[in-house]
């Protein structure tokens, strides 16, 4: 009992991390179908800046504000000088966002070095709750907590304001949008920066649980496909449900089958996608 | 380009990479004979990405599962060459057939989505399935083939035109495809699927079997990359490997065939002369990627052929 427990905390808890990454690449997928392999960095130089941030501040908070806006930034520049122009085009989407992801990943060698890292939290953050023999890290039921906040007002953004509307009508049919005076390149832009804000911010929190190290990018990026891909793009109910799925998969796999762990993740995937091939919650 | 130019070019290519190597010194002749592995790779893809407008992110499964047969067979069962051939054939053969079955439900940004995955059970396979794989540390001292030929493939020389060998080989076969009925109905599909469709051609198995000739071809690529490299490892099969074969093909010219040889010729030149001189040939990688996609849209067939015609280039676009 206490097994499972433990191990389906810990699936939430990445799951929750994956959502946070996950979440906006899900919105940019179903607003602009943009194949965007530069994600998994924004997560990676997020986690640094927030790692320069809080050795100069020294504050948790701060290091998570700063990482996200600095990639925001980033994130809308590589928008606005490429990938706004390479609309349909997944090939180009895929080679040009490959070339960014290289070239930050050396620019993260170059600035931060080799070594690993890990983010200092907060005194309040450390530590564990003990429920009998379990122990439960306070830090992951802060990621939890994250998550959870982060879901809920990407929620309400999404279904109780006027902007909210405007995204879901842009994910919807970008032409009908526009033909109601929308200003769907505007909406783009500005879901895009989110992606790469949010992408920031589970770089950071992810950097004092798992670590800042190099090749993380591309470690966690296939993951975050996989969540897009469950759930379906564009589909903020699909992105939670299928990081969730893919937490609890990817826990369960590595605890019953250490030697076909990835197996056991991408294939319930495969799967999925052979029944419905535009995942859980997506329409064509 | 009509078929005389490309004859013209074909021989010229080959005529040069049958005299070039008494003049290469042996770390350029090494390079030389990963270029060739690469190009029957990227040949093969070409078949998805180029004829069928199939853009596919997982191709360096094919690699992986070709050259894994040669790992696993020759350094635990000590099978012959042909053995390993057959298996690497014959596995990438099957594996296809599988994965078709899922993929080609869908086409655009979710076949890509879909072969991304695909291609991730296989470097799951390779990462962890550690008592097959040897996990992180792959398999090592894979042996060279033993063909029984007066010249030991163990040097570099003979190898290379072992590799040349399959290269012809592999070239010869996708050409016969591409130029057939086959090969033109492939492309029909890629233009319109339900004219197609209307006309009477069975869209779907069509795609089936151009998707398993691709990933076959890949397989063969990754035999010949085992007994290369006499190592392989879960690197082979990751996701940046499989982009890179992507570009490759784009940065040649998709629907060409030779282009995306040259395209691999480039990338492998390019990959490891460059690492000489700097560390910082991810950068410049980077560089490389967007260039492509700004500047050469088309690769660098396309842009030959727009030079020679005055042609105004078609943006890079896939099915939807």
């Amino acid at each position: 009992m206490e097994f499972w427990i433990a191990q389906t905390f810990n699936g939430v808890s990445y799951g929750a991390l994956l959502f946070l990454l996950a979440g906006g690449l899900s919105l940019i997928f179903g607003m602009m179908r943009i194949v965007n392999m530069t994600h998994g960095s924004y997560y990676l130089l997020g986690g640094y800046v927030g790692l320069t941030v809080i050795w100069k501040t020294g504050s948790f908070p701060l290091a998570i504000l700063a990482g996200a806006l600095a990639i925001a930034i980033v994130g809308l520049g590589e928008y606005n000088a490429f990938l706004k122009r390479l609309g349909g085009q997944e090939l180009g989407q895929v080679l040009t966002t490959m070339g960014f992801a290289l070239i930050f990943q050396d620019l993260g060698l170059v600035i931060w070095g080799g070594d690993p890292y890990t983010i200092p939290v907060p005194a309040v953050l450390s530590g564990a709750y003990q429920i009998g023999q379990l122990f439960f890290p306070v830090y992951r039921i802060f990621i939890v907590a994250v998550a959870a906040l982060v879901a809920v007002v990407l929620w309400l953004v999404l279904e109780q304001t006027r902007v909210g509307a405007m995204i879901r009508a842009t994910v919807d049919d970008a032409e009908m949008a526009r033909g109601v005076g929308i200003n769907v390149p505007l909406i783009s832009m500005g879901v895009f920066a989110l992606g790469a804000f949010l992408a920031a911010v589970a770089g950071v929190v992810a950097g004092g649980f798992v670590g800042v190290y190099p090749g993380a990018d591309f470690e966690i990026l296939p993951y975050a496909f996989v969540v897009v891909i469950v759930g379906g793009m564009g589909s903020l109910k699909g992105a939670l449900i299928g990081s969730l799925m893919v937490g609890l998969l990817d826990n369960f796999g590595k605890a019953f089958f250490p030697e076909l762990s990835y197996f056991t993740l991408f294939a319930p995937m495969a799967a999925i996608l052979a029944i419905r091939p535009t995942g859980l919650f997506g329409r064509a | 380009m009509p078929p005389r130019s490309q004859q013209i070019g074909l021989a010229t290519l080959l005529l040069l990479l049958v005299i070039s190597p008494p003049f290469l010194s042996s770390f350029l002749l090494t390079l030389l004979t990963q270029a060739l592995i690469y190009s029957i790779l990227a040949m093969s893809l070409d078949l998805l990405v180029g004829y069928l407008g199939l853009a596919s992110l997982g191709h360096a499964a094919y690699l992986g599962l070709g050259a894994y047969s040669v790992g696993v067979l020759t350094t635990r069962h000590g099978a012959n060459f042909w053995v390993t051939l057959a298996v690497g054939l014959l596995l990438a053969a099957v594996v296809a057939a599988v994965f078709g079955l899922v993929a080609l439900r869908a086409t655009g940004v979710y076949f890509l989505m879909i072969t991304l995955a695909l291609g991730m059970v296989i470097w799951g396979l390779a990462h962890r399935w550690v008592s097959m794989t040897q996990g992180d540390n792959g398999i090592s001292r894979i042996p060279r083939p033993d063909l029984g030929l007066p010249w030991s493939l163990a040097r570099g020389i003979p190898f290379y035109y072992f590799c040349l060998a399959g290269f012809v080989v592999a070239l010869w076969i996708l050409w016969v495809i591409v130029r057939s009925p086959f090969g033109q109905s492939l492309v029909g599909i890629r233009e319109s699927e339900s004219r197609m469709r209307t006309l009477g051609y069975h869209v779907w198995l069509h795609k089936y079997i151009g998707f398993i000739i691709a990933g076959t071809v890949g397989g063969f690529s990754g035999v010949l990359w085992g007994y290369y490299n006499g190592f392989v490892s879960p690197a082979d099969v990751e996701l940046a490997t499989s982009v890179e074969i992507l570009l490759m093909v784009a940065l040649g010219g998709r629907a060409t065939l030779l282009g995306p040889a040259v395209g691999a010729g480039v990338i492998v030149f390019l990959k490891n002369l460059v690492s000489v001189y700097t560390h910082r040939w991810l950068l410049i990688l980077g560089a490389v990627y967007i260039g492509t996609i700004v500047y050469a849209p088309e690769g660098i067939v396309g842009a030959v052929r727009q030079f020679a015609k005055g042609v105004k280039p078609e943006p890079l676009r896939s099915k939807t």
